[in-house]
């Protein structure tokens, strides 16, 4: 027996961290060791049970520098975020501000435009494949009605990017829609009322209050829209593998064939490593540029 | 009298001294590759050896696609789990070595009539399951590459439906005869078609076997993309798009040229022999099933998955996994198999069994690969073996999309290759 007891702090501390468990432990299990082991990995080479992996320094990002596939697949990468993003983005307002006003059948033009967002990827890429196969896809019974030839569109390196970035744009749009509805529904009316009664015009309104009153939101889905660009790559197991010739290839998924065709533990970390780098660049970025336009209310 | 055959069995069994006298309990994992309620069959076949041999006990895992099951395989290792044997991709062998994961078949089966067993295989499907002369492999589930072809298409051509073109000239000149187009010249349909995504590597090997050329050696160390009959080779694949004008240009999907050739709109394809029951079921036209056309030989590549020893394995566990691997490869089971499953019988004996003969009667389509397995060459196979499959995959697709000439493109390969491979030698 202790004669001690507890005194109220301490066990205020202790009851604090025990409600801060369960989620620092998933988050640390989960987020974060992972990170840190990834990190060390990329310092080691890939071991087999006949060759030990031995601590090897910068030699994977040496050899990443000198891999030309990465940096196709970085390219790729940074013309499938610049063809994804603002498209997106600009479509996702435009969705929602006329889904926002009054229109017959609001309803249910709301759930078809959100519908592509419930779909799985896999489901999608499935779908489309089918849009976008030579002859008997869906693009090219269209075109064909204008007497246009078949193109091979997935098969093409010049437009297998475009077929994906639109693909995208088409999935993501929906989700994004949604977050702007939120917010155009959370601005007050009276706001438009005064505008109406000082004469503004209805661009005018929307470039000086509606645009930056969404500010919050357009960051929020910033965000979000950069981190799928690099998140996002199901649709490549269905449509083309990251082919032909790497012109559709991702980081992610190459990171994926790294790891699971190649076996090579190492140069996916390495490569991991820099995707985590490159996306906390970006959130650093982004919060710190766009916070001096984002009014929080 | 079953009983007692299975008695009788057990007590010669025991007195060769092939099982210990305690129950062994063995694990294998498998992957399904190809569509159907295949699992169904596996654990029949399991059920049919344990009623035979009841001092033994199997887990049969199955691990979904091939490289699923290498993954979990090799992860069950790692975590000390046992498996004594695993079906897996046949091209494995140098991962799975590399690994020191794999015993060879002749450490166990030792005996003369063992030794005839590993010699009871067509030679093309050892020739993936071998290094340094031991069989590391034994042949499972196993396909080829055939060529598939609308017989209502070469009769509107005017060509006979009942011979398919035998040579790569006869393919490009029977195949420019089968392009048809709209009043508005568009192509309606093409000649032909094989596919350029996936399997790119795969479908090459054929093109290069009928050149005269393996892509690579047996000891999986050296790599041959950049020899003139492989560019060849690839020139004529490049040419029947872009010269011939009977394929489309770019990359062919693999994925949904089935629907392609059973919607009419390639008069050939070359496919899998794992396409055959759903070309079967899909198409409404009358379709042939030929061995893939000459250039200076026949040729098409294996594929599939081969049975492994694991190393992580006490000698009795060996010996009963060996026995069990015999038994699922025995003549019977082998024609049970490539009935329920489309994969190629894998030894000669398979098709002498009164079932697989009366089958092939029924459906001749079914002899093709196998007739084609004397022409057959091992599947695309080395160490670093993903690396140096995608150089290739790379090349080809860098080809086919006009960005670079085949020679430069399989150059560019095989000096990736040459850099991968050294210090295997």
């Amino acid at each position: 027996m202790t004669t001690k007891t507890w005194s109220v702090p301490v066990l205020r501390q202790v009851y604090g961290w025990l409600l801060l468990a369960p989620a620092a432990i998933l988050l640390v299990g989960f987020t974060h060791y992972p990170a840190v082991a990834t990190l060390e990995h990329s310092l080691f080479s890939t071991g087999t049970l006949a060759r030990p992996s031995r601590f090897v320094g910068l030699a994977n990002y040496a050899a990443l520098g000198d891999d030309p596939i990465f940096w196709q697949v970085l390219g790729n990468n940074f013309w499938f975020a610049l063809g994804t993003i603002p498209t997106s983005i600009a479509l996702a307002l435009l969705m929602a501000i006329w889904v926002n006003g009054k229109l017959p059948g609001r309803a249910l033009v709301r759930m078809s435009y959100f519908t592509p967002t419930v779909l799985p990827m896999i489901a999608v890429a499935n779908l489309w494949l089918y849009f976008y196969t030579p002859q008997i896809g869906l693009l090219d019974k269209v075109t064909a009605l204008f007497g246009a030839g078949s193109h091979n569109w997935l098969g093409d390196p010049h437009t297998v990017m475009g077929c994906l970035i639109a693909m995208t744009i088409w999935k993501e749009a929906g989700f994004f829609m949604i977050f702007y509805l939120a917010a155009l529904q959370s601005l007050p009316p009276e706001l438009e009322e005064a505008a109406r009664i000082e004469g503004a015009s209805r661009w005018y309104f929307f470039r000086r209050v509606t645009f930056p009153l969404l500010m919050p939101t357009t960051l929020f889905v910033l965000v979000n829209a950069t981190i799928n660009s690099f998140k996002l790559v199901d649709h490549l197991f269905i449509l083309t593998k990251g082919g032909p010739d790497n012109a559709s290839n991702l980081l992610l998924y190459y990171i994926y064939q790294v790891a699971f065709s190649f076996f090579d533990i190492a140069y996916a970390s390495t490569l991991t490593v820099v995707l985590l780098a490159l996306l906390a660049g970006f959130a650093i970025l982004q919060f710190q540029l766009v916070e001096r336009r984002v009014h929080y209310r | 009298m079953k009983k007692l055959i299975g008695l009788l069995l057990l007590f010669a069994a025991l007195l060769a001294g092939s099982f210990p006298a305690k129950a062994v309990e063995l694990t294998f994992y498998y992957p399904i590759a190809v569509g159907g309620p295949l699992t169904k069959v596996v654990d029949n076949l399991v059920a049919g050896f344990v009623k035979e041999h009841p001092d033994v006990k199997i887990n049969a895992v199955y691990a979904g696609n091939y490289d699923d099951a290498r993954i979990k395989a090799l992860a069950a290792l790692r975590a000390g789990q046992p498996a004594q044997m695993s079906v897996l991709f046949s091209i494995d062998i140098y991962e799975l070595l590399e690994q020191d994961a794999i015993v060879p078949f002749d450490d166990v089966a030792t005996t003369p009539e063992d030794k005839a067993w590993l010699k009871s295989f067509y030679p093309a499907l050892m020739a993936n399951g071998t290094y340094k002369g031991k069989v590391y492999g034994i042949p499972f589930q196993r396909s080829t590459i055939v060529m598939y072809w609308n017989k209502d298409a070469f009769k509107e051509a005017g060509l006979d439906p009942e011979s398919p073109p035998a040579t790569w000239n006869e393919m490009a000149q029977a195949a420019a005869r089968l392009v048809k187009k709209d009043a508005s010249g568009n192509v309606s349909r093409w000649g032909v078609m094989v596919p350029s995504t996936g399997y790119a590597y795969w479908m090459f090997q054929a093109f290069a076997r009928e050149n005269g050329q393996d892509l690579m050696n047996r000891e999986g160390n050296q790599t041959n993309f950049a020899h003139p009959d492989v560019v060849g080779a690839l020139q004529y694949w490049v040419d029947l798009g872009k010269k011939f004008k009977v394929m489309p240009e770019g990359t062919v999907e693999w994925g949904t040229l089935r629907q392609n050739f059973t919607e009419g709109k390639t008069a050939i394809m070359w496919h899998t022999t794992g396409n055959l029951t759903a070309v079967k079921d899909t198409a409404k036209f009358p379709f042939g099933v030929a061995m893939l056309p000459a250039s200076k030989q026949r040729g098409s590549p294996t594929g599939g998955g081969n049975w492994y020893l694991f190393k992580k394995s006490t000698p009795a566990e060996r010996k009963a996994a060996l026995e069990f691997i015999k038994w699922v490869t025995a003549p019977e089971r082998t024609a049970e198999w490539s009935i329920a499953t489309g994969y190629v019988g894998t030894r000669p004996d398979a098709y002498e069994t009164p079932k697989l003969k009366e089958y092939v009667v029924g459906f001749p389509q079914a002899a093709v690969a196998r007739d084609q397995l004397k022409f057959a060459t091992a599947e695309l196979s080395t160490f670093q073996t993903g690396r140096v499959r995608k150089a290739l995959d790379d090349a080809i697709q860098a080809a086919l999309t006009g960005g670079k000439s085949p020679a430069d493109a399989l150059k560019a390969a095989q000096q990736e290759s040459e850099r991968l491979l050294k210090p295997y030698r």
